[in-house]
């Protein structure tokens, strides 16, 4: 993948002349490949990576497995796109295997992450069944580790 | 009784301390060092390496092994260097699993030199060279590497140090502790000369996956082994290991590719010695081989755009410093500001709090450089460079 891409992957919060220090390369040409990116959809945001358990935060995560009758024109997509639209869907995978898509739901407690799957989501036609698995701990999440490794020790001068 | 001074055998006596450990002498007593000086990786053992080597602990593989290595890992070897160096080993007979490249380098001088055969090899250069050669009563012959000629060995300037008693060349590219990387034309012709004059060669080629190659260094650069050029095999002794590029250095485990006569030669030592590699390290060294790649990639690019910091602000100092094609070391030239290079790694560790390595820790031809290791994590590293920046600008 992109040198730049990877970067900000991991710490989006780099400046456009930390980024360039870091590839070699001018600022400008740091911003200039960024709008690319940003225009043309590679990059789709940037956001904080929380860990809610230390917060205080009471929110609870799910995610569902689904089961959806393809349709004719256009296999999952419209119906997967329809899914996907919900605030609270924070992510939506097609998936392969023993299910179709994998659905994570966000909700302030299990009561509104239920009524979320049997009113809206199990309701929709074309969705078969559905499967709601609660998240209940975190320990890693999008290449984080939700405990801290201990840093490896070196001697002050090796040769 | 005689002093016990007077015991010690007098190629050992005759080595002299190494620069590197007085020096971790002085930065230890303080806290709040930052320090370019280690030759080791920031990073820990990836996890999949680690997780192996406890796995195969678990499993109860805890006994020696073939005084070779693993069979299993000596094919893994032989398939991962036909891959990078295009040359081929057969895993039966000519490669020899060691307790890292030092240990190799030791049995290669142990096996082949005879009391007063010459190595010829080039300065600024590892640590271990000069006394490996010595302890084998062998001869060191130092070829200086210049700045001037970003650290390249001239094949002429080998040339010149050839005498009926040499019996080997000792190459290390690229090179700790400049990163120098010798260009393929020059290494065909110190290829030629070996053939000439019938010499072996030794190649410690330890740092070969971190080559910073396209324009800004991001790009994987392309190694090119001596061993691949034709009627180099045959005289050629290729010396690798997991600790850079895999960030191993706590596994010690290296390994030496060699024809079958030699790798006979140096088991035989090796087998009095130390017997085998740790198990678990050999365990971990497949899976490293195995999976490795992705995260020595990650951690490649990690170092280069470390590479691209240090380079950018000693440009923006004034230091000098020559662009490093390999390895994590810059080498800048620090003779403008009047110190020998001693002083100016001691007066900054005194001033300023980071550590450096005084270029004559590699050798003579090292005056007038500090080496400063960048496998160091990006935030210290700026720390760092912020006060080695006021420092010079004190001198």
């Amino acid at each position: 993948m992109n040198a730049l891409l990877k970067l900000l992957q991991t710490n989006a919060r780099l400046s456009s002349s930390e980024l360039a220090d870091r590839l070699g390369i001018d600022e400008s040409q740091v911003e200039e490949k960024l709008a690319v990116f940003e225009t043309d959809g590679t990059v789709l945001g940037y956001h904080a990576v929380v860990d809610r358990d230390k917060t205080d935060n009471r929110d609870v995560s799910a995610l569902i497995e689904v089961k959806l009758t393809p349709e004719r024109e256009g296999g999952f997509n419209r119906l997967a796109e329809r899914i996907a639209k919900f605030d609270q869907v924070s992510n939506c995978y097609l998936m392969s295997g023993g299910y179709d898509l994998a659905v994570v739901v966000e909700g302030s407690d299990l009561r509104e992450v239920a009524s979320f799957v049997s009113d809206k989501l199990s309701t929709l036609e074309g969705v078969v069944s559905t499967a709601t698995h609660f998240q209940l701990k975190v320990y890693k999440q999008n290449g984080f580790l939700a405990t801290s490794a201990a840093e490896p020790k070196r001697l002050p001068v090796t040769p | 009784m005689k002093p016990l001074e007077e015991r010690i055998a007098s190629q050992v006596s005759r080595i002299p301390r190494s620069g590197i450990r007085d020096f971790f002498e002085l930065v230890q007593g303080r806290d709040d060092v930052i320090s370019l000086g280690v030759g080791e990786p920031d990073f820990a053992t990836p996890w999949h390496i680690r997780e192996a080597a406890i796995y195969s602990m678990e499993q109860g593989e805890t006994s020696y092994t073939s005084n070779l290595g693993l069979l299993s890992l000596r094919e893994s070897i032989s398939s991962y260097v036909e891959d990078l160096f295009n040359v081929s080993y057969d895993p039966a007979s000519e490669i020899l699993v060691t307790v890292g490249v030092s240990e190799a380098l030791d049995l290669v001088c142990r096996a082949l030199l005879n009391p007063g055969d010459e190595v010829v090899y080039h300065e600024p250069c590892y640590v271990s060279y000069c006394p490996s050669i010595v302890m084998a009563y062998g001869k060191a012959v130092a070829v200086e590497t210049k700045v001037e000629d970003e650290f390249v060995l001239k094949a002429e300037d080998v040339a010149a140090k050839i005498t009926d008693n040499t019996r080997m060349i000792l190459l290390n590219f690229p090179t700790n502790p400049t990163g120098a990387v010798e260009p393929v034309s020059e290494l065909k012709k110190i290829a030629d000369l070996a053939i000439e004059h019938d010499l072996i060669v030794v190649s410690d080629e330890i740092y070969c996956e971190l080559l910073y190659g396209g324009e800004t260094g991001m790009e994987q650069g392309e190694h090119t082994s001596i061993a691949s050029f034709p009627g180099m095999k045959e005289r050629t002794i290729l010396l690798h290991g997991f600790s850079k590029a895999f960030a191993m250095t706590g596994f010690r485990l290296g390994y030496a590719c060699a024809p079958a006569v030699l790798t006979e030669a140096m088991m035989k030592i090796h087998q009095y010695s130390m017997l085998c590699a740790p198990i678990m390290s050999q365990n971990a060294a497949i899976e490293a081989l195995k999976n490795g790649a992705g995260p020595v990639e990650e951690m490649r690019r990690a170092y280069a755009e470390r590479r691209n910091l240090l380079l950018k602000r000693f440009r923006e100092m004034g230091v000098p410093c020559f662009t490093p094609g390999g390895a994590f070391y810059a080498f800048p030239d620090i003779r403008k500001f009047g110190l020998s290079s001693k002083e100016f790694a001691h007066r900054l560790l005194e001033e300023e709090d980071v550590a450096v390595v005084p270029g004559t820790a590699f050798g003579e031809a090292g005056e007038g450089s500090v080496r400063c290791c960048y496998a160091t994590a990006y935030d210290k590293l700026e720390i760092a460079l912020d006060r080695i920046a006021a420092f010079v600008s004190r001198l």
